[in-house]
């Protein structure tokens, strides 16, 4: 049993999206989140049960209408995408093969799937007759913090001129022309993760993983219909990110090396009910380094349960970066506060800091007395 | 953010409540303000769920949608909506008087003022103006006439709402983070229930446990436009799929009425602060702006296209720019408080007249007679990090153009160029004075070409915008 099993108990391991990895880059120096995500814990549960809100669900509305919009955009062995593809990629292919992997049963484990995935995959890169191809359910795997994760995918992978192309079908509009920017980047960001881990799959297989490209189709509902339209998206910008912050997550090994011996994160499920005593699992959770920062609260399941640490120990940060940048320096809030209130010597390193903010105490003072 | 703002920031958690960020309130506030708080439903870019609206605290009308797939029902909400808000606003548009200025123009007596939520509800308010201004009133589609109508005027607010200074419709959250600095951080702070707990927070509790149980979306439902997914998937679903309108509609009073104290709790607090000195001059150019559109509107103008052609793109660009230069330096020479945020970043510095050279008189570069520039020195223990030539203005004097001549140590030497007139003051030996580079004119528009002469690299001039069917039917599934 390796050692990341041993944390995670007698739980099975939960799936990765890509949505989680792109999460997971956002804050790469976040130990714990490296260590839960390693180790395929249930995040969700294990807040719960430490008595912290999750806010984290979608709403039974956007699950369906993601999936009745995903259903017309693949009707009819992906018509609406033929089309939509010819459109923005100026092609002028008539027609596509349809290869849909997941249908190698519902049960077959991931390593069969991936397998499955990577033969199509090649068979349709080397066969010349397989040209124009489309590849739904694909599923990907990819090395995140030393451990491999395997991606259970919302995309097709789409090949015409010897080039495959990542397409994400996702259900927010785009209305005259635009999108909301926020998604959008979501989009991206989660694309870039799928077109890093087939481009490593290339790799494997020996084909150029520049066959892969970095022009990302965006399926989406046109205005207030139902109805798909697409555009390119290029997402250079966030596989840079990505890889190097791949790269920056420490290796897990060194990472594990540091946290206690016989350390375990397991819920002791009974069932479907968490059994472990809430003060224990909350002690072995602050044993793994956290770095909390209030754009979490919108990426991480874990995080009010690291908001209320960092409070509790009197962290700047958790008032927002540009509040810790503005204050450089500083890293704590009671010595933050000290320093505005102009009590206490300042320490060497903080004399500068301490200056500026003596000056905008005072004037501070001036206009409020 | 700024460093007074960080420093508020760390202010409140050590005082255990919001600090104010400003001594007087730079918005107008309407004696009659409509409270707005529309939801979606969760998924749609523009499905309506329900909304809570009307003028006064005691006067809350909830609106629903039965079954928000359904278009049909859809366009029955914004009918609803339009009975509303539409005699709103009109009422204001058809009161107008002429400007006793030189060049005589027309102007409201008094304008709407629309008060939603979050940004979120502006985003909203921008959709429903699109999704509706365009629908045909009679054919295939007809809608009831009143519904293009609202279309019409919500586009026109959402549009003067992202001209800074405006104030026909705002997002309270904007409203209270720019009157008071809480100890949330940003992401935290668009959250109306966690920033009045800080504001206000009940007796015996600091703000951030008043904020703590604020953020429970049980207590505190979101303020919309998105609903909390645990009320959609337990309450709101069940009630859809098995109809009972009379539950549906308590679920929703539920989820809305919340939000509504919190709204009147905010108008309340904003009343309490006094009236910024330029806030009536900006309300103003909100009336001449409903005029304007209600004579466009009336004389059977079109509604704005859905693209702005590139010279009209970029006039409005540099209009919002101007908008926000002029909003920023006004604040701040209405406003000490805001005066010292720029104060603490080096835009603006306060000291002490030293002496002043009244009778000083040279003959200014390439001129030939001899102008009277009188000399002021100045002490002053802020940094000074302007150079010499730069131009600045004083709040007290804001008429009085000056240029800056030297900066030796603490000692701070200034020209003045313009604004003495007869009735004019100098600055005199002792008083306390603040000099900016802020300018509350606003910067120079750029001269833009007519929009027939719109240059190839903009596309060349723009076809005529003539409304299509294909706009007035646009399906709404």
């Amino acid at each position: 049993m390796s050692r990341l099993d041993a944390i995670r108990g007698r739980s099975l391991p939960v799936d990765h999206d890509a949505r989680r990895i792109a999460a997971l880059a956002a804050n790469p120096a976040c130990d714990r989140r490296a260590v839960l995500d390693a180790a395929g814990i249930d995040k969700a549960k294990t807040v719960e049960h430490l008595g912290f809100p999750t806010r984290f669900g979608q709403s039974p509305f956007a699950v369906s209408r993601t999936q009745e919009f995903r259903a017309t955009v693949k009707a009819h062995g992906g018509a609406h995408i033929l089309r939509l593809l010819r459109e923005v990629l100026g092609l002028s292919v008539e027609e596509a093969g349809y290869h849909d992997v997941g249908d190698v049963g519902a049960d077959a484990g991931h390593g069969v799937r991936y397998r499955h995935t990577m033969a199509v995959l090649k068979s349709a890169a080397e066969n010349p007759a397989d040209a124009a191809t489309l590849v739904d359910h694909p599923l990907l795997k990819l090395g995140v913090a030393g451990y491999d994760v395997y991606l259970e995918p919302d995309v097709i992978a789409f090949q015409v001129d010897r080039r495959f192309h990542v397409v994400a079908i996702k259900s927010f509009a785009i209305i005259d022309g635009q999108a909301d920017s926020g998604k959008v980047s979501a989009a991206a960001r989660e694309a870039a993760v799928y077109v890093h881990a087939m481009r490593d799959l290339f790799a494997q297989l020996g084909l150029d993983p520049e066959r892969v490209s970095h022009d990302v189709v965006l399926i989406c509902p046109k205005d207030f219909m139902n109805f798909p339209t697409a555009c390119l998206v290029d997402v250079r910008l966030q596989l840079e990110a990505l890889k190097r912050q791949l790269q920056r997550l420490a290796k897990i090994d060194t990472l594990l090396d540091r946290l206690p011996p016989g350390l375990s994160l397991d819920l002791q499920l009974d069932g479907e009910t968490p059994t472990r005593p809430v003060p224990e699992l909350s002690a072995a959770l602050s044993s793994i380094p956290a770095r909390y920062a209030p754009e979490c609260l919108s990426a991480c399941e874990m995080a009010y349960f690291c908001r209320d640490e960092a409070r509790a120990c009197g962290s700047l940060e958790a008032l927002g970066r540009t509040v810790r940048d503005d204050l450089g320096g500083v890293a704590s809030l009671p010595v933050a506060m000290d320093l505005i209130a102009g009590s206490g010597v300042p320490s060497a390193e903080h004399a500068a800091i301490a200056e500026r903010l003596g000056f905008v105490r005072r004037i501070f003072d001036e206009v409020v007395a | 953010m700024s460093l007074l703002r960080s420093f508020l920031t760390v202010r409140a958690v050590r005082e255990g409540r919001a600090q104010p960020a400003a001594t007087v309130r730079h918005a107008h506030l309407s004696a009659e303000p409509l409270v707005f708080i529309p939801l979606r439903l969760a998924g749609e870019a523009a499905a309506p769920l329900a909304a809570m609206v009307g003028t006064g605290r005691a006067d809350a009308r909830l609106l629903g949608v039965a079954n928000p797939r359904s278009r049909d029902q859809r366009f029955t909400f914004m009918a609803e909506l339009a009975e509303i808000i539409v005699p709103y606003i009109q009422k204001y548009a058809a009161q107008v008087e002429i400007s006793d200025t030189k060049s005589a123009y027309e102007r409201c007596l008094d304008a709407p003022q629309i008060l939603v939520p979050n940004p979120g509800g502006l985003a909203f308010i921008r959709l429903i103006g699109r999704s509706t201004r365009f629908r045909a009133t009679e054919g295939p589609h007809a809608v009831a006439p009143q519904v293009p109508l609202l279309g019409r005027w919500l586009t026109f607010l959402h549009e003067r709402s992202e001209f800074a200074g405006s104030a026909m419709l705002l997002a309270m959250t904007d409203l209270l983070a720019e009157h008071w600095v809480t100890g949330l951080s940003g992401p935290e702070n668009v959250n109306l229930a966690g920033q009045l707990a800080w504001i206000d927070p009940p007796d015996g509790m600091t703000g951030q446990d008043a904020a703590l149980i604020a953020e429970d979306p049980l207590r505190s439902p979101p303020a919309g436009p998105d609903t909390d997914p645990g009320f959609d998937r337990h309450v709101l679903k069940p009630l859809i799929d098995a109809p009972s309108p009379a539950r549906l509609h308590e679920a929703l009073r539920g989820q809305l009425e919340p939000t509504w104290e919190l709204m009147w709790r905010a108008v309340d607090l904003l009343r309490a602060v006094p009236d910024a000195d330029s806030a009536e001059g900006r309300w103003e150019r909100d009336r001449t702006a409903l005029a304007r559109q209600n004579t466009w509107i009336a004389e059977g103008g079109l509604p704005p296209g859905r693209w702005d052609s590139a010279v009209a793109a970029a006039r409005r660009l540099a209009g919002l720019e101007g908008a926000q230069q002029s909003y920023e330096a006004s604040k701040a020479f209405d406003d000490p408080l805001v005066m010292a945020e720029h104060r603490a970043e080096g835009a603006a510095f306060t000291g002490r007249v030293i002496t002043v050279d009244a009778d000083r008189k040279i003959i200014p570069p390439g001129k030939k007679r001899l102008v009277a520039r009188p000399l002021v020195t100045i002490g002053t223990s802020d940094p000074v990090r302007f150079a010499p030539g730069k131009k600045l203005l004083s709040p007290a004097r804001p008429k009085q153009g000056t240029v800056l001549v030297s900066v030796d140590a603490d000692i701070v030497t200034l020209q003045i160029n313009s604004g003495m007139t007869k009735d004019a003051t100098l600055p005199s030996p002792g008083e306390v004075v603040c000099y900016t580079e802020l300018d509350p004119a606003g910067g120079r528009r750029p001269a833009l070409p007519d929009v027939t002469e719109t240059p190839w690299t903009h596309g060349g001039p723009p076809p005529e915008y003539v409304p299509t069917d294909e706009d007035a039917q646009e399906a709404w599934s």
